[in-house]
This record gives structure tokens, sequence and C-alpha cells, in this order.
């Protein structure tokens, strides 16, 4: 399996009060093989969206990249990429789907003109013909009727269908890589299996490799291939997805795993995790976890490295070296 | 329609209401003979009822007759109709330059907003926003006309261009005179158009849509014009439908001080002669023409967003 | 009422709208004090010292009755200073009260008021101030101020409207209401605090305007009457000399630019101290 993808210590800055930065991303390092799905989870406020953002180089202004940040595409540095060079990576080699179809798509151009628009930005070729694989792409995604849907303004689809159009656009310029960043959350919960069903799909039958991010562990199981849950701007827990569900050992993934309702297994009370997600101004020092973790120790006040729990298995807690 | 309905009745009675005598200057002081005094009175429509004498002014109105000037002795419709057309040419230049220079830099301030381009720009819009017309007109008219004699300051024709002299030597005459209001009203004008037009564009640059559109590798010219600006280019049709006012008051000082034979300096002219038939039929001129505006701005809602068309 | 103060310190604080404070501050200020300072404006010190360019003695120079110009521009600012004034806490008034009655009362009342204002809005506002000012001859003081206040209101009173429908929903006022509270209770104490945001920025735009709307009519002869000093006058009589004295219409008008500048500068920053949203 080759690498597509890798983030070596991500860092973004935000300017604050009194000329002082917050870093809502703050070391944050994963790989993506060729082929596979890893599910980027944590709650809203972590820094996963930021992260994705950064791929394209599209975080917000007044945001930026702090310098010693390193994203590697095959063999290109991707975020020394500038001008027209950039541009060619943004939906050619990686394609983004964005959280609410409604506000991302442009209400004043029809849905076949926003994916013609993808397809023409990486390819020449006669507007007929990319009108055509348009029209493919819509069909490939499952939109009943897609001559018809070409036509449609976005504000005439339903909330599943807009978001299928967004996959099409996003798959528009063929990208090796896909992220979609909450695709299902502003959507109905059967609307959600059927999308994941697309992705899935479309996954196998072009060979591509999958980001996906999320605050719902729900989605993660039986999707995705490996696991990075985020915590304050920084990656707490890595592994594959089976080995997640069967033994998560970060005290916040095991927190979030009782906080969630289970269909099997004897009723159990749910358990919330105390107090509230720090702000990126207000990082706790030493382990991040540690005001909120029934399992804080002295050691907590050390901020942990990425330590392994088992092989293939690692997370950023002190308690991975007792074994 | 009913808008403009009200905005009748609302000039005529407020004429109604004013204290002073509209025959006044007709007089020009001389006392009258009560005979001579009765036949103006008459002439004029003042010697019925109030209520009498609005019925007979809507009547006029259907009939395209507002009434008769005091001051030329002429009817209105054709002193309006003579006016109409140098106010037009005017104001016309300055809506097109409005739209195109004015909100090209709207776009440029927002794209590059708070560097140096964006802050110089909004002072300038700032105080030329604050500008009277007709003294920014005296101004330019002296430095311009007189000082550096480079271009003519008053009237549109050249009087002393023969008749013999072809059409283009007319034209490049008559634009060379309209250079000087048209930059007079522009500058106020475009001041605010920029303004409305930096804010509308800085709104939709946040939004999601474009993000997408920077995702899917268009280059930024596109992103800026074709996603962004169309959708930031709604506000500023409202502006539109709100222009036709504001360049008409304006143009009643520009063309009063550069002698510019339209609408406005008739307009003028007529508030120096108390000739108030003439105002009156100006006004309601002015009043159908915004109203048309407002009309207008609907209908190219409709057409450039779909969300109205299609609703 | 509070927030209407927080409004102004935030404005206060915003550099621009410190620059447009301040600059109202200096132009009040020489308003108030300058006549007494100066030398008096309507004395013609010497038949010889007309149209006089700026120097020393007369930072300004002298217009063609070889009055000094410095001394007529402050004067004219207490004019124009205290017409602008007037007339917008005149509208303000106006626009608020019946803003608040449609808003509230709504129904025919509120269709039937917002028709008149549809209708009133059609007309430019300079047009209707010229039919009424061309009828009326040598209109005084008072009653020009009157006018200019009087047709200013309807664009506040919509602002007001769109304020008491959307506060009409909030809770405080749905409390208020089902607590058994007079009508004319919950408008003063809930309502009425409550736009004075709103209300603050759309006075402190307008007095600009009322700027510009009174120079204007004074610059047609239809607005404040000689001998009374007004910037827009000022204009008018230097055309004759246009050409040998251009200061004396230079400088009122670059009056008139500071005043209407400093006030657009501070009524932006507290439109942006009330709506954050706006940029």
């Amino acid at each position: 399996m080759s690498r597509v993808l890798e983030i070596e210590d991500l860092r973004i800055s935000f300017p604050a009060a009194r000329d002082t930065r917050v870093y809502p991303v703050d070391g944050v390092s994963f790989g993506l093989e060729r082929g596979e799905t890893l599910a980027l989870v944590g709650e809203s406020g972590c820094g996963k969206s930021l992260t994705s953002l950064a791929l394209l180089q599209l975080v917000p202004s007044p945001g930026r990249i702090e310098p010693g940040s390193r994203i590697t595409l095959g063999n290109d540095d991707v975020l020394a990429l500038k001008g027209e060079a950039l541009r060619r990576i943004r939906g050619r080699r990686i394609g983004m789907i964005f959280q609410d179809p409604m506000t991302s798509l442009n209400p004043v151009f029809t849905v076949g003109d926003q994916i013609v628009e993808g397809i023409l930005a990486h390819f020449k070729m006669p507007r007929g013909k990319a009108r055509e694989r348009a029209l493919h792409l819509l069909q490939e995604v499952g939109i009943p009727d897609p001559g018809e849907r070409l036509q449609a303004y976005p504000h005439q689809l339903s909330g599943g269908m807009r978001q299928r159009v967004m996959i099409a656009i996003a798959l528009a310029a063929e990208p090796e890589i896909l992220v979609a960043d909450e695709p299902t959350t502003a959507l109905d919960v059967t609307v959600q299996a059927q999308i994941l069903e697309v992705l899935d799909r479309l996954r196998t039958s072009r060979g591509m490799a999958v980001l996906l991010i999320t605050h719902d562990l729900g989605i993660v199981a039986g999707r995705a291939d490996r696991v990075a849950v985020m915590y304050a701007g920084q990656i707490i827990e890595e592994t594959s997805t089976a080995r997640l569900f069967a033994n998560p050992s970060h005290p916040y993934t095991q927190g979030l795993f009782a906080s969630v309702p289970r269909i099997t297994g004897p009723l159990k009370r749910l358990t919330p995790i105390g107090g509230s997600v720090p702000a990126p101004s207000a990082w706790p020092s030493g382990c991040r976890f540690r005001p909120r973790c029934p399992k804080a120790f002295d050691k907590s006040e050390l901020e942990p490295p990425l330590l392994p729990v088992e092989p293939d298995h690692r997370m950023r807690c002190w308690l991975a070296e007792n074994g | 329609m009913v808008t403009f309905a009200i905005a009748i009745t609302i000039l005529f009675f407020l004429m109604r209401a004013a204290p002073g005598d509209p025959l006044a200057r007709v007089s020009e002081g001389r006392a009258l003979a009560p005979a001579e005094l009765a036949t103006l009175r008459a002439r004029y429509g003042l010697n019925q009822p109030v209520v009498a004498q609005f019925v007979s002014f809507v009547r006029g109105l259907t009939r395209g007759d507002l009434g008769v000037s005091i001051e030329y002795g002429r009817p209105v419709t054709a002193l309006l109709a003579e006016r109409l057309p140098a106010t037009i040419l005017l104001g016309g230049s300055v809506l097109v330059l409005n739209f195109t220079v004015g909100l090209w830099l709207g776009v440029r301030q927002a794209v590059h907003r708070g560097r140096r381009e964006d802050r110089w720009l909004t002072t300038v819009s700032l105080v030329g926003y604050a500008m009277p017309s007709f003294w920014l007109g005296l101004v330019l008219a002296w430095l311009v006309g007189i000082k550096l004699r480079l271009l003519p300051a008053a009237g549109m024709h050249d009087p002393l261009l023969g008749a013999d002299a072809g059409i283009a030597a007319h034209m490049v005459d008559v634009l060379r005179h309209l250079i000087l209001p048209v930059l007079t009203l522009s500058v106020v004008s475009i001041a605010a158009t920029m303004r409305y037009q930096r804010s509308a564009m800085l709104e939709v640059l946040s939004l999601p849509y474009v993000t997408t559109a920077r995702a899917k590798g268009l280059p930024e010219r596109e992103v800026t014009w074709r996603h962004a600006w169309r959708n930031a280019l709604f506000p500023v049709i409202t502006l539109f439908g709100l222009w036709l006012p504001i360049l008409v008051t304006g143009s009643v000082f520009v063309e009063a001080v550069f002698a510019w034979p339209g609408l406005g300096s008739l307009a003028a002219s007529a508030v120096w002669g108390r000739d108030y038939p003439v105002l009156m039929g100006a006004s309601l001129l002015v009043a159908a023409l915004v109203v048309a505006g407002g009309v207008l701005t609907d209908i190219a809602y409709a057409v450039l967003d779909p969300r109205v068309r299609l609703a | 009422m509070t927030s209407a103060l927080a409004s102004v310190k935030a404005a206060w604080r915003n550099p621009r709208g410190r620059i447009g404070a301040i600059l109202l501050l200096v132009v009040s200020v020489a308003a108030i004090v300058g006549p007494w300072m100066l030398p008096d404006p309507l004395a013609q010190p010497d038949i010889l010292g007309g149209s006089l360019p700026p120097g020393p003695g007369h930072p300004f120079g002298t217009d063609q009755l070889s009055r000094d110009v410095l001394s007529r521009v402050v004067s004219g600012a207490r004019i124009s200073l205290s017409v602008a004034l007037l007339a917008v806490g005149l509208s303000a008034t106006i626009g608020a009260a019946v803003g608040m009655v449609s808003g509230y009362w709504g129904g025919l009342v509120d269709a039937g008021l917002m028709r008149i204002v549809d209708g009133a809005l059609a007309i430019p506002r300079l047009f209707i101030l010229l039919l009424v000012l061309a009828v009326w001859e040598q209109v005084p003081l008072p009653a020009l101020i009157f006018l200019i206040g009087a047709t200013g209101w309807f664009a506040t009173s919509r602002l007001v409207r769109a304020e008491v429908l959307r506060l009409r929903e909030e809770g405080y006022v749905r409390a208020a209401e089902a607590m058994g509270a007079r009508r004319r209770h919950v408008l003063f104490r809930h309502l009425l605090p409550n736009t004075m945001g709103p209300l603050l920025v759309a006075a402190t735009l307008g007095v600009g305007d009322v700027i510009l709307l009174e120079a204007g009519l004074s610059f047609l002869g239809l607005g404040v009457q000689p001998p009374t000093p007004s910037w827009g006058s000022m204009v008018l009589d230097s055309r004759e000399v246009l050409v040998s004295a251009p200061w004396a219409g230079i400088f009122p008008g670059l009056a008139i630019v500071l005043t209407v500048l400093s006030a657009n500068l501070f009524g932006d920053a507290l439109r942006d101290a009330v709506d954050p949203r706006s940029i």
C-alpha cells in the first residue's frame, strides 16, 4: 500500500486578543494510504475541519498555517504550492465535500453548470462532452432522473440530493483523495445511510482514499478502516477501527463510547464526559484532557506524546506506559 | 401604481397647503386690478374649491396635460419633453460610470480587504460622499474650465460651432461639455456605489459556496467574478432603484451650475421663477421615474435570481 | 437607553469613529465660540478690502463685499449645525412615533401608514421641498427647520417599524403582555429603548444629509435667507466672483465636506457598534 497523503506536525494559528496567537490545530500528524478510509473523529471545536481545509490551503484568513507544518501529496509538498500549481491540485487530486450543502452550492447556477465547471477547470474538452460526464456523475451518485436534475437549481432539490450533487462536484475532476467534512450532519438519519453508501461505493469503484471527518462514532463503525481521534487541536488516539471499538484506550475515547447509547447489551446509564471542551485560547497545560479526566494522575501535568498501546495503536496518554 | 397615486396626492395638497400666493410672481409686485386677478385665477383654476381643483388636475393628468408654465407661457409637458433628453444623457452617463467603475472598485476593495488599496479607496469614497454636488461642480468648473481652460464649463453646445460643421464635430462638442457635469455627479454617486458593493461583496465572499468554488480548483478570478460577484449584485440592484431619485436631485444642482439644459436646470429656474406648474410637473415626472425604477428592479431580480423566478 | 450609550462608547473606540466625533466637536465648538472671537462677518471694514486672497489677517481671504470669509464660515457653522440637529431631531421623533405605532398596532393602521410612506418616498426629498418653498417666499428659519424635519422621517419610520416587528416577538415583550401591561407601557418601557440604537445611527447619518440638503437649498436661494450666513448661500454668492475670488466659495464648501464627513464617520462607527454584521 502506498501513502498518498502525509501530514506532519500541522499547526494552524489564529490571531487572538492583544497580539497573541492561538493554535486550534496544534501538531497534527497522520497519513492516508491509497484506497483506505480514515475517519477523523472529534467534537466540534477540536480542529478537525480546519485540518481538512489546510490540505487545500483553504484555511480562512486571518488564520494561517504555521511554518514547520508539512503536507505531502505523493511527491509534492502541498504547502509550498502557489497560484496555478495549487489550483491544479484543488479538485483534481483532492476533492472536498463540505458540511452544509445548502450554503455550499451557489444558488444562482444550475447543478449541471456547477459540475461542468469542476470538470472544465481541469480537463480540456468540449462543453457538450463535459455535460455528458456530469450526467454520468449524477447517475453514479444515485440521483434519479439525472437529465432533468442537470437543469435544476440547488434550492429546488432536497437536502439528500444536494449532498449527492456535492459529491458529484467533488468527483468531477477524478481526484485520488476525497475529503468529506461532516457529509451527513445536515441530513436526516435515513438519508445519512444512503449518502454513506454512495461514498463507500465510489471509493471502491474509483480506488480513492477517503478522509472522513465526523463527530459521530456510529458513522465510523463499518465505514472507516482507521480512526484518528482529535481533542483540543491534537490527535489523542489512532488505530484501526476494529481495535478502537474493541479496545478504546484513551480516557477521552472511553468517555465518548460511554456517552453513546447502545442497542445491544444491558441498559446502562449514559455517562457524559464532565466539563466542557476548552477553547483554543485556554488549552490546559500538560495533558489537555487532564481537567476532565477521571484517570488523571501526577504525570498528567506533563504533556504526553503519542505512545504505543498495542501494535498499530497509539494514544496520547501516560497511561500507555503502564501497559 | 398605488404608490404613484399617493405620491400625486401628496404633491398636490402639499402645494396648496403652502402659505404664499402662487400668483405673486406673475403680478410682480404691482397691484392687480380685481378683474385681472379674477382672470388669472380662473386661468390657473385657483378660483375653485380645492377638491374640484384636484379633480380637474387629475383629469388633466390622464389627458397628458400638466398645465401651463407661468414663466414661459408654454405647456409644461412640452417643456418637460424638451429638456428630458439632456438629463437622460447626463444621468445615463453617470449610471453607466457607476455600474462599471463603481462596481469594479467596490469588488476590488472587498477582495483586497484591509490592505492599502482598500483603505485609500474607503477614504476617497467617504470624502466624495460628503461633497455637495453644487460646490464640487463649481470647483471643477473653476479649476478645469477657467484656470486650466481644458474643458468648457457651461452649456451643452459651443454657440460658435457652425450648423454646417459635421455630425461628428457636434457630437464631440457635446461630449466635451458633458465631461465636467458627469464627473461632478459621478464622484458623489460612485462613492456610495463603491461602499454598497464592497459590503455586499464582503458578505458573499465569506459564504461557503465561495470556498467550494475554490476547492474545485477554479482560478481566483472566476471565483471572484463568476461566483461571488453574481451574488453580490443583488443588493446593488436595489441600489439602482434608489439611484434615480439621488441622480435627479443631484442633477438639479449640477445642471444649474453648468447651465446644462436639462430637467434639473428647468426645475432650478422654475424655483427661482416661482413657476409652480413646472415644478409640479417635474416632481410628478420624477416620482413616475422612481416608481418605474422600482418595477425595473423587481424585474431585474426575477431575471437574475433563480430563487425568485422559480419560487 | 444603556445600549445606546454603549454603542456611542464603542463608536468612540473605533478609530474612524473617534476622528469623526472629534471633528464634530471641533466644528461645534468653533460654531459656539467662534463668532465671539472673530470679527463680525457682517462688518465691512473697508471697501478696498474686497476679494483679498487668503493671507495675514484673513486666513480664508475676503469676499467681494470685504467680509472676512473665515468669520462667515464660522457663523455659518452655527446655522448649519442648529438646522441639522433640530431637523434631525424632529425627523427622528416623528419617524420613531410612526414606526412604533405602525409596527405595534399592525393591521389597517400599519398598512395605511406604510402606503403613505411609500408614496412619499417615491418623491425625492428635494423636490418636495422645492415645491413648497417655491410658493412660500422668504421662509422664516423655524419654518425651514420644520419643513426639512417633516420631510425626513419616512425612511426612519420604516426602520423603526422593522425593529418593532422584530422585537415584538422577543420573550420579554410577550412576558409583559402576558402580565397584562398596558400597550403604552410596553411601547415606552420595552420597545422604545431597544430601538434607540438603530434610531441613533439613522439620526447621525441624517445630520450629514440635512447639512447637504440645507446647503443645497440655500444655494438655490430657498433656504436660509440673507443676511443670516449659510454655507450654501456663501457658495451661491461666490459664483459671481468665481474667477477673481474663488476662495469665497471654496472654503464654505470645505466646511460642508468636513462636517458631513465627520457626521458620516461617527455614524458609520455607531452602525458597526449597533449591528456588528455590517462591515
